[in-house]
This record gives structure tokens, sequence and C-alpha cells, in this order.
């Protein structure tokens, strides 16, 4: 699914280039559950941003289900975040003067869908994590966990291929980050290629594989007999 | 433009409108209050406009009066100081020479300038008004209108020297019975009876006259005030198209030759040029519509820098709402027609309400001022094409505003926009 072939980026800090990541191989297969560890300043985010297109890398090569992605402009970025991809981030990222359904609504209003089956579609995935009750509702008026569970529905609604969530459970307590966790495995269960940067090893030991980043490296690279969340 | 008319395009727009109603409102009344500046003053001087000219619809707006003082210059052996005397006889010789004359009434008058008015007697009924003695062409030039049933004096009036006469509103109400018809009706002026042809209805012009005016033929008043060939001034009506002012010249080196009068001399031969006058109240009129133009243009403009301001600050608060949008995949351009059509719908919903209290306040102005006929004021009204230009002026500004802070929008990064909190 991701083929990443001797990555490197840095950035420009005045006179300075700061190098962070030095030359990463790294694939992932379809349906994998992979979870980025490394502690602040290993490059985890910088890597999840150049595989979320919201970041260009220097050089190397990304391919995503066999699309090489290079050359990207903006609006070419935009439409590959909109086709290829779902985020799932650690503040949630719902916009917070829209409705739960209409935050779900609004990737697929990218697509170009109809408002009808931009409705339909999103109300099935804010059912699928449990709160279709809560669809009118705005974000201020759920709790950390619900807010997460529509951040997946969102990133869930544009049918990505893959999946990326930063820390998803970092602003989250132990038994609501569980909670989350469990669903983000189920949805793994049917298929979904799933990556997920943390720095906790509870969250880590719940995926199915385990990638450890250090000084812009891969120290670690291994598979990991997945603990159920619940 | 596709963008333009999807329902979605718009769910988003007032999404985010409503999202900061307060701030939107007062955003908005910046417009608002432009437009509404415009359309009230650029309606009010259109009123002001429409005043003046009815103020000078009595009056043929080419008219002018010629009246003859005293001469300042001594020429071909007179000396200065000479009074000048207008005769009939001038008047075939001006018809002659200066081109563009429509109509010429030579006019006496005994009640202004000094002279002893007519005193009239009807019944116990009594009063002094003043007299003029008219040709059949004064009406054709001063527009003044003759209440039906009746009639102005006319060319036989004067040939056989009629004791006719035309009498005003004022005089009719003061001489008669509230319900009797003056027509046909005989009063007395200076113990001469006259038949009453006609009442004249008043109209304020320039110069003077008033509403107790009483007309009678020019040959019966020179008859009666002994007056022979003497003309008090003379009223004349230049052709539509011609110069008015050229006219008046021309007229006044004609009578100054005939009467032997230095070239020079400004004294002698005056006259009052009431297109003259016409043309530079218009042009005042017009005046205050082009400021009213100018003030108009710059407070709506002062307005949409506001909004384009407020875009900017809404732009910078609205940095991560952006950002996650970016993320899921809108495109720059659709980011960019978004805040832009923002700035475009504000702006021309603003700009709406402004015309509409605007025409409110004209009504209400209108409203006020229609029995108010000393006031030149009339229908103030702000042409369909100057409502029209003004709202599509607002709609480009409105666009260009927006370019500023879409261009802002567009600029940042998604992954710098996430990092905010």
């Amino acid at each position: 699914m991701i083929k990443i072939k001797d990555l490197h980026k840095s950035y420009k800090m005045g006179s300075n280039s700061l190098h962070v990541l030095k030359g990463i191989n790294f694939d992932v297969e379809e349906g994998e559950l992979v979870a980025i560890m490394g502690s602040s300043g290993s490059g985890k985010s910088t890597l999840l941003n150049i595989l979320g297109m919201l970041d260009l890398l220097d050089s190397g090569s990304y391919e995503l289900d066999g699309v090489p992605i290079k050359d990207l402009d903006e609006t070419k970025a935009a439409n590959y975040r909109n086709k290829f991809l779902g985020f799932v981030f650690q503040s949630f990222n719902l916009i917070n003067y829209k409705t739960a359904l209409e935050n779900v609504t609004l990737p697929l209003y990218y697509q170009g869908l109809k408002r009808k089956d931009r409705e339909e579609t999103a109300l099935k995935y804010l059912d699928d994590v449990g709160l279709k009750e809560w669809a009118t509702h705005l974000p201020s008026e759920l709790s950390g966990g619900q807010k997460q569970r529509v951040a997946i529905a969102r990133a869930m609604a544009s049918k990505p291929k893959v999946l990326l969530a930063d820390e998803p459970t970092g602003a989250l307590d132990s038994k609501t980050s569980k909670e989350v966790m469990a669903l983000i495995q189920q949805i793994n269960k049917s298929g979904k290629t799933i990556l997920i940067v943390t720095h906790e090893e509870d969250i880590a030991k719940m995926c199915s594989r385990i990638v450890r980043l250090k000084d812009g490296v891969i120290m670690e690279d291994k598979k990991n007999k997945m603990i159920s969340a619940i | 433009m596709k963008r333009l008319f999807d329902k979605d395009t718009w769910q988003e727009i007032f999404g985010s409108i409503k999202k900061n109603r307060t701030r939107t409102i007062i955003t908005m009344i910046g417009v608002l209050w432009g437009i509404f500046i415009y359309i009230t003053l650029a309606g009010s001087s259109k009123g002001l406009d429409n005043g003046f000219e009815r103020a000078f619809q009595s009056i043929a707006s080419n008219s002018i009066f010629v009246w003859a003082q005293y001469t300042s210059l001594p020429y071909a052996g007179y000396k200065a100081e000479r009074g000048i005397q207008l005769k009939l006889s001038d008047v075939d010789v001006l018809k002659k020479r200066v081109q563009g004359i429509k109509f010429i009434a030579p006019r006496n008058v005994a009640g202004v300038f000094g002279s002893a008015g007519g005193s009239i007697v009807r019944g116990t009924k009594t009063g002094t008004y003043s007299i003029y003695g008219e040709y059949p062409e004064y009406i054709k030039i001063a527009t003044s209108k003759i209440y039906d049933g009746g009639r102005f004096i006319n060319e036989s009036d004067i040939k056989y020297e009629r004791k006719v006469c035309v009498i005003g509103e004022r005089t009719q109400l003061e001489l008669f019975e509230e319900d009797e018809d003056p027509i046909g009706k005989f009063i007395s002026i200076n113990k001469m009876n006259f038949r009453v042809v006609g009442v004249h209805k008043f109209v304020q012009g320039g110069g003077f006259g008033d509403d107790g005016d009483i007309y009678i033929p020019f040959a019966t008043f020179k008859k009666i005030f002994n007056t022979g060939e003497n003309v008090n001034f003379f009223m004349i009506a230049a052709d539509e198209n011609v110069n008015g002012v050229r006219v008046e010249k021309e007229i006044k080196a004609t009578l100054k030759e005939i009467h032997k009068i230095h070239p020079d001399d400004e004294r002698a031969i005056a006259g009052f040029n009431l297109g003259e006058v016409f043309r530079k109240t218009m042009n005042f009129a017009n005046g205050l519509t082009f400021l009213s133009l100018v003030v108009g243009i710059t407070t709506i403009l002062a307005g949409v820098i506001g909004i384009g301001n407020i875009l900017l600050i809404s732009v910078k608060e609205r940095t991560k709402e952006i950002g996650i949008r970016r993320a899921l995949g809108a495109t720059p351009s659709e980011v960019r027609s978004q805040i832009i059509l923002e700035s475009v719908f504000l702006t021309t919903l603003a700009g709406v309400i402004g015309i509409i209290l605007g025409s409110f306040v004209l009504y209400g102005i209108n409203a006020a001022t229609i029995d108010m006929t000393d006031f030149p004021y009339t229908n103030p009204t702000v042409p369909i094409p100057y409502v029209l230009g003004a709202l599509g002026f607002m709609i480009i500004l409105g666009t260009l505003i927006g370019i500023i802070p879409a261009q802002r929008a567009v600029s940042i990064k998604p992954i710098d926009a996430l990092r905010e909190e």
C-alpha cells in the first residue's frame, strides 16, 4: 500500500539546516495497523506529514497504492488527500460551529457528492462509531472520546485507502483511549490500512507492527502480537 | 462559476457568516451606511434639481428681461446721467436685427418701481394692485396659467383698446365672493369699468410680480396712464437652441445704438437673463449631484475596505478551520472562492439593505415636502441605472477587497494551520 524509499527531509532554520529524516525505507502492506513510535524530535510527525501530503519530501520516493506521489502542487495534494487519506488528529480538529454530522460530511462535500448522498453516508459512518444520536450536536456538546469518534467517522467517510492518526489518544484519559483504540482496531479488522503516530507503549502494543524512529532513522521495525484494546 | 450557483457553496458561506453574527452585522453596517448616504444624498440633490426646475417652469427658461436706466457715459454730444426711455418702435428694430428672438413682449406697469398702482373698486370692496399693460406674447413667455373659462389679452383687445382685464387669484379672492364666477363681471380701475376676461394662477418665477397683478391690454394702458409710445421693459424669449447670453448681448447693443448710448455704457440698458440664472442654478444642482456621488462612493469605499479588513481578521481567526478543510481535501481555489464569495455576499446584502433604507428616507422626505410649494424640492428620486451602478460598483469592490483575505487564506500551509492552537 505504501512504499517509501530513501526518504530525506530537512528544514532550514535560519542559516542552519535541520536534517529530520535521514533515509527512511519503509513499506506498509494493505490491512496493517502500524504504530510509529519515537520521542519528540525523532521525526515521526514529519514522516506522518509527508505520508499525509501535508509536507513535501526533499529526496526519495513515495508511492501510495501504486500511485507515485510526486510533483505535488497544492491543488493536486488536496485532491490526493481527499481521495486517498483520512486524518485523525490529537486535538480532534473538528470545526466548532458545525454539527457532528456536518463535520463528517465535509470531506464528501469536497469530493463533490450531492447533499442527500453526503448526509446519508455521513449518518452511516456516525452510526458505525456509535454516535448516530449525536448527529445534530455541536463538538462543544461532546466529550473528548465522542469528538475523536466523530473525527474518525469523518476520516472514514471519504473511504480513504489509508488512515493516518497523529497521537489519536494523546488528549484522552486511559479508559477513553482504550475505547478509541478498540474502534481503530475494529476498522483495521475490516481491512483498512492504518498508521498511528504515538509515544505510548500501551497504544503501540495494540497495533500489529511497531516502527521505532530515532534521530531520523528507523531503529527497529517489528511485527507485534496485537493486544485487543478492550 | 458553477460554484456560484451551487446551493452547497452558499450553505458553507452562511455557515461561516452565521458563526460570527455580531461581527458580520457590524461590518455590514459600514457598507450599508455608505450606500444609504449615497442614495439619500443623490435622491435629495435630485429633489432639489426637480424643485429648481419646477420653480423656473413658470417662465420660459431662456427668457430675458431688459429695461432702461440712466447713462453712465457721455456719448454723441449727450451728457452722462441721461434718462433713457424704451419705445414701442424698438420692438421692430430688435426683431429685425437680432437673430434668435422668439417673442418680444413690451410691458408697462403701474404699481412697481415706486409708481402708484391702480385703485380698484368693486361694489364695497376696494384695493390697490399693480396694473400691467400687456401684449398677447407675454403669456407665451411667462407660462402663467389662465384658469379654465377665462382667456388672456388678445390681438383684438389691443386693436380696439378694449377695457378688459385678467386678474390674479388673490384679486379674485379679495374682490369677489367665494362662489362667484368673476368672468364677465366688471371691476373699476381708476374709475373706469373693466370686464374681467380671465384669472391667472401665479407661479413664483424670477423677477417681480405677484398673485394680485392685473393685466390689461397694452393699448388701453397707454391711454389710461398716458404713456404714449413708452415701454417700461421688454420681456424676450430666445429660441430654444440659441445661446441666451449672446442674444442678451446683441439686444443690449442694438438698444444702445437706437438710443444713442455709448457702447461701453454698462448701466443705461439693464438686463436680467433668466436663462442664465436658470443655467447657473442647474449647474449648482448638478454640482450637488456630483458631490453626493463623490461622498457616496468614498463612503462605500470605506465600508468595503472595512469588510476586507474584517475578513482578514476572520481568516486569521479561522486559520485552523482552513487548515482542517485543506487537510480534508479543499483545493486552494475552493478556499479562495469561498472567502471572495463571503465578501461579495456581505457587500451586496449590505448594499441592498442600504438601498432599501435610503429609499424609505427619500419617501419620508418626499411625504414631508410634497405640500411645500415654496420650498424648491420635488420628487426626490435616484435613477435606477445609478442604483444598479452603485450595486455593481460594490460587487466589484467586494470581489477586489475579498481577494486580499482570500489570498491570505490560500497562503496558509495546512500543516502550519493544523499546528496552530
